[in-house]
């Protein structure tokens, strides 16, 4: 932004501007290495590997793409997970994870780079931070110069949030999702500042990109038309905002309905709805503008009651159409997890399967401070700082900050919204301290000694070009600063976003001018801060998220100890069964055991069908006998659980089990909470109820667990197992894994021969008859 | 010559297993039966049933069922394809067999005749309990019956039994006339277990109780519960006959003239040899063994199965079904086989026709469905053995250019959209151009 703020020409300015441009060109490319490579850390201390259950499905499905094709992908009928139903991948799936990484894949193979689809897919998501860090430097020039800028994009290169969800291998939607999402507000607010139909098409572009790559597309279609309808309400419209939005929705509407995921959902859920009304509301404004460009006031005022009053019958049809389409559909038009959004309650009272996922709850408010660490102190400040002045780019960015919060506060998940939107306001915020407190320094100094104007520069970290410029500026004293005013109004119909923000900081930082040592003591509490945040985020990277779960480590006395139990069992599934075998487990697991062991599975994660998912739950729940015939009834052939009591794992089945009682129980209504609950309490020792000690879940998950230690101490439960000796009637252990932590069972056939009733007696006396010669053997 | 040796050696491995057992699936037959005799003056007296076994190519192994060299099996190979034991007193047998090993002969394929009289040991009754028959648990007790005796002896003791399964695969196409005599212990069934079945069972007024005591308390088994002879076809179909009476094989009773009480008619001989003679063809696997092909499926005016199908496709199937005939498979004929279409419930049930050389074909429309389905046939007919095939087919949706570009009742619509572009068009052209 060096350039635009640029004094009258001349040599020794025009030098410093290109050393800026050259200098911020140079800090922008470090702080895409610094994302990217920040990422690393997952692939130093483990492995180049696939992390988490979501990301080995994209995975699975690149690979699918790049050994068949896109019309292979795009009409993929996948018969291995879901069984018997199946399910469409291509018209289910957010493809644009999957394009990219295949495009990038092919790319790479078109000029002789032979990696595998599996190293691209690894590096993906750290590649996508750099663009995210470069989308958000964009941005937040666009609102308040690129001192800013350059904060912000080194504040989000390394934010924790963003780190958890995109460290190398964490190939999941959100690892690209971040990066269009910054894009496509970025060019939202290019086109509202320079109102350019170009910028509005490549933003209908971007948003096209979102909406293939995320569902958290709707968060954009909803928050741009809030900022339309604020910038309406507040009095700030202008052609600039007709042009940024109504392309937007025309093309953007056209173009989502164009991914078969989404589809005529584009138009008819209720997500949707609020970038249709602002639609018709700007065009009502559009009109009201227009006409009053044409008629005398006297007229005006006439034609506004009548305009007004047609507004109102209009708008009150379609919304009352619009409440009739809701209202006809059984959840009003809003899908579960929208619902959950509104309602936070919501998910948790009539959707387990949505609250199961821990993804999905409330966040706690120490995991603030992990993922966002300092910014949650500096957003504030930047927030005031958008709003001196306010202009269409700032509020908007507020608003942004304001409903991400809120989103937040509902899914943890949905933290990861918030983590631009707070790097944006922190970098705002240190960019503004950073100047005030410069050039208070500066003026300082330049009081004291005028010779002495350049020696400084450098000590401004990153927006140094900008403060000389303004500093210098202020040492021409008053006039100049009025001449600029005064010729920014004149430019101000075209240029407000930058123009005001200027003037006004000229006049801020006259008033704004500190003593030497406060400001010498504040820059380096500044520059404190910032080197925590750094620390934090290195420590967040290095320790906290790099783990890729399908590989633990724990740390002890003896060194330290490396848990491979979920490989080494999908490794023997797909050596020792065969390849049209079913496998049942939790849901949890179902993409990990298509794409490592390559079997059918009955579930997976995309939960889609809830009422399959029950079926699993209740055979989990039930006893074994009833649970042999659930899982005979699908074909199922074996049977995985994870158990964690032996090592202490505690995101085991047992810990999930009450899940499946509740979403089994949600379809069937005879597998009752209650039941497995002993005065409300979850508990596997002795005091537990029957039908708990009896379910499926935990005779699979303790079956021969005495036998470990004798006891059988549950290290998760802290407490000994309830039921210790008992044996399997219907199912075989075939495999249990090194620490125990995945064991799978085989359904027994069916018995070849039904015996008789009066087996017991029989037995008995035979058994005696037997037993006498037996005795006496010896003693004859 | 190295290579040539192990090649030998590679191939008698693979034909080890065939040259060893004339049991398999090509064969159904047994050929090699073992009988248990508690007493070797049996062969004797039930030489006809033994005989008529010969005859018809069984190469019979009798050994006293307390010989110390018994076993059923030597280095993990069954030697025998059938057993029969006549040895109700025996309470333990020699060498290395008992209830278990029975159980075990039974579950791997093989058949077995059993037979039980009055005062037999818990080993008999054990391994008839295995077998889903539960004996009368009074030792003494025996079937009487006051109204359906047989005449010649006066005893009621000697039942003369005519309530037969009707069923021409398991007693043969012509009909038993002469009632079968029988003398010995009631059984009953489970009536849940649907793999026994009753072949003669008692008249409504037998009871089962000691005759030479008096009655103290009602019998435990009365009226038609009670079941004389059963049979038992296992899920691996594996066949067993239980017989209450010994009695029933002997010459004796084979050769008696027979006549039921109070019926005027009056039997030369009785009908147990044709029944006997029968039921062993049916329990060695000389009738009512079903063998299938493979399920061959594919589309309408192709021959090659497809890996996957459409929804809304034509496909024709078929079956090879065949019968063994105790020397050779023929064409089973029937009219019942049914196919499924099958996920999760059957979505398609069609019954198959029949070119009468064993061929069963039809042909449907795959339903509007998609998913992973099964073509499943389920054969389960009394007296036959169980057929039970499934084949795993998944059926996609339509791709995306397998639907109708345009569809005619839509062109308002298309008509719509380019009036209004070119409206748009002029109006621009007019709007930016005209003044």
């Amino acid at each position: 932004m060096a350039t635009q703020e640029s004094p009258p020409p001349g040599t020794s300015s025009a030098m410093r501007n290109a050393f800026g441009t050259v200098l911020s060109a140079l800090i922008l490319l470090l702080i895409g290495v610094l994302a990217f490579s920040i990422r690393l850390f997952s692939v130093i201390k483990y492995e180049s590997v696939i992390h988490e259950f979501d990301p080995y499905f994209n995975y699975r499905v690149t690979q699918f793409l790049s050994k068949n094709g896109i019309y292979e992908f795009w009409n993929w009928f996948d018969d291995r997970t879901w069984y018997p139903l199946g399910r469409v991948i291509g018209g289910t799936v957010y493809p644009g994870l999957t394009l990219t990484a295949g495009t990038i894949w092919w790319a790479l193979n078109a000029i002789n780079i032979p990696l595998s689809v599996e190293t691209v897919c690894v590096f993906t998501a750290p590649v996508f931070s750099a663009f995210a860090s470069w989308a958000t430097y964009l941005l937040t020039k666009e609102v308040k110069g690129s001192g800013a800028g350059l904060a912000a994009a080194a504040l989000l290169a390394m934010v924790p949030s963003y780190i958890s969800r995109s460290v190398a291998g964490s190939y999941d939607n959100e690892a690209v999702a971040i990066f269009a999402l910054i894009f496509t507000f970025y060019l939202y607010i290019k086109t509202l500042n320079t109102g350019s139909l170009f910028y509005a098409t490549l933003n209908a572009l971007a948003y096209f990109y979102m909406v293939c790559s995320w569902g958290g597309y709707t968060f954009i279609i909803n928050l741009i038309p809030m900022h339309v309808l604020l910038c309406i309400v507040t009095g700030r419209y202008s052609p600039r905002l007709y042009i940024a939005y109504a392309p937007l929705v025309v093309l953007g509407t056209l173009l989502a309905a164009l991914v078969p995921v989404v589809g005529f959902n584009a138009v008819l859920t209720s997500e949707h709805f609020a970038s249709f009304l602002v639609f018709i509301i700007i065009h009502v404004v559009a009109l009201v503008y227009y006409i009053k460009g044409l008629l005398s006031p006297k007229m005006f005022k006439v034609a506004v009651t009548l305009v007004v009053s047609i507004g109102m019958v209009v708008c009150l049809i379609v919304v009352a159409v619009l409440v009739a389409l809701v209202a006809s559909s059984p959840t009003g038009g809003w899908s579960g997890r929208s619902l959950s959004l509104l309602d936070p309650t919501y998910a948790s009272k009539y959707i387990p399967i949505i609250a199961s996922v821990s993804e999905h709850q409330p966040p706690t408010w120490p995991s603030y401070f992990m993922d966002i660490n300092v910014l949650a102190f500096l957003v504030p400040a930047g927030i005031i700082a958008c709003f001196s002045p306010l202009s269409d780019a700032s509020s908007f960015v507020v608003l942004y900050i304001v409903m991400s919060v809120y989103f937040s506060g509902v899914m943890v998940r949905l933290m990861l919204v918030l983590a631009p939107a707070a790097c944006i306001m922190s970098g705002i915020a240190l960019s503004q301290a950073f100047d005030v407190f410069t050039a208070s320094i500066k003026y300082q100094l330049g009081r004291s000694s005028n010779s002495k104007d350049d020696a400084e520069d450098n000590t401004s970290t990153n927006n140094a070009p900008k403060d000389d410029s303004s500093s210098g500026k202020i040492d021409k004293g008053e006039e100049v600063a009025k001449e600029r005013s005064s010729k920014k109004g004149k430019k101000k119909e075209r240029e407000p976003a930058d123009k005001p923000s200027v003037k006004s900081k000229i006049a801020k930082k006259r008033a704004l001018v500190l003593p030497l040592e406060a400001s010498i003591v504040a820059l380096l509490l500044l520059i404190m801060l910032g080197a925590f945040y750094v620390i934090h985020c290195v420590w967040a990277a290095a320790e906290a998220y790099s783990a890729p779960s399908i590989v633990l480590t724990s740390q002890s006395r003896d060194g330290l100890h490396v848990f491979d139990d979920f490989r080494e069992s999908y490794a023997w599934l797909s050596h020792n069964t065969d390849v049209d075998d079913k496998v049942a487990s939790w849901w949890d697991y179902g993409y990990q055991t298509t794409a490592m062991a390559n079997r059918t599975v009955i579930v997976d994660n995309n939960t889609w069908n809830n009422t399959h998912i029950a079926t699993v739950g209740t055979a989990m729940s039930s006893p074994e006998k009833a649970a042999w015939e659930i899982f005979n009834s699908l074909d199922v052939k074996y049977v995985l659980v994870v158990f964690g009591g032996l090592i202490g794992y505690p995101s085991d089945d047992i810990n999930k089990f009450l899940w499946m009682v509740r979403i089994g129980g949600g379809v069937f209504p005879h597998i009752k909470e209650a039941d497995y609950l002993r005065d409300g309490n979850y508990r596997i020792d002795s005091e537990a109820t029957p039908t708990m000690l009896n379910c499926l879940m935990y005779k699979l998950s303790y079956y021969r667990f005495v036998e470990t230690d004798g006891k059988g101490y549950d290290r998760v439960r802290r407490t000994e197992i309830g039921k210790k000796n008992f044996k399997l009637t219907h199912f075989e252990e075939v495999f249990t894994s090194h620490h125990w932590m995945v064991r799978i069972y085989k359904l027994k056939p069916q018995k070849n021969r039904i015996r008789g009733k009066a087996k017991k007696l029989k037995l008995k006396t035979s058994s005696g008859l037997d037993s006498k010669p037996v005795k006496k053997n010896p003693w004859i | 010559m190295m290579n040539l040796s192990r090649s030998v050696a590679l191939i008698s491995l693979f034909l080890l297993p065939f040259l060893s057992s004339s049991f398999s699936v090509d064969n159904p037959t047994d050929r090699r039966v073992l009988v248990l005799l508690d007493d070797l003056s049996l062969k004797s007296s039930h030489s006809t049933f033994f005989n008529t076994l010969k005859s018809r190519g069984f190469d019979l192994d009798f050994k006293s069922a307390d010989d110390s060299k018994l076993a059923l099996q030597r280095y993990g190979q069954y030697l025998y394809d059938g057993l029969i034991i006549f040895a109700p007193s025996t309470e333990r047998f020699g060498g290395s067999l008992d209830s278990k090993s029975v159980a075990d002969f039974v579950d791997s394929g093989r058949d077995l005749i059993l037979s039980a009289d009055t005062s037999a040991s818990d080993l008999i009754r054990g391994i008839a309990t295995e077998c889903g028959v539960d004996f009368d648990e009074d030792s003494s007790a025996m079937v009487i019956d006051h109204s359906s005796f047989s005449v010649s002896d006066g005893d009621h003791t000697l039942i003369a039994a005519d309530d037969l399964v009707k069923s021409d695969v398991i007693l043969g196409k012509s009909k038993i006339e002469a009632p079968v005599l029988f003398r010995g212990v009631a059984h009953s069934l489970n009536p849940t277990n649907n793999l026994v079945l009753k072949v003669l069972s008692a008249s409504p007024s037998a009871y089962s109780a000691n005759p030479t005591s008096k009655l103290s308390s009602p019998p435990q088994l009365t009226g038609s519960a009670i079941s004389l002879v059963s049979v038992m076809q296992a899920r691996n179909n594996a066949r067993v006959v239980i017989s209450g009476s010994l009695q029933l094989f002997s010459d004796r009773l084979f050769r008696s003239g027979a006549q039921k009480s109070g019926s005027p008619d009056k039997y030369e001989k009785s009908g147990n040899e044709q029944f006997v003679t029968e039921l062993s063809k049916w329990v060695f696997h000389e009738r009512g063994h079903l063998k299938a092909g493979s399920l061959v499926h594919h589309r309408v005016g192709e021959t090659d199965e497809p890996a996957i199908y459409r929804i809304k496709d034509d496909l024709e199937f078929s079956v090879e079904i065949l019968e063994w005939s105790g020397k050779s498979w023929e064409p089973y004929v029937a009219d019942d086989v049914q196919v499924q279409f099958y996920m999760m419930s059957p979505y398609v049930l069609k019954t198959l026709s029949t070119d009468k050389k064993g061929l069963f074909h039809t042909s449907f429309k795959v339903p509007d469905v998609y998913g992973v389905f099964q073509f499943k046939v389920e054969y389960e007919k009394l007296g036959y053995t169980t057929l039970s095939l499934s084949k795993q087919i998944p059926v996609r949706p339509y791709r995306h250019n397998e639907y109708e570009r345009f569809i005619p009742t839509a062109y308002p619509y298309y008509g719509a959209c380019f009036t209004t572009m070119a409206g748009f068009f002029v109006f621009s052209f007019v709007y930016l151009y005209h003044k």
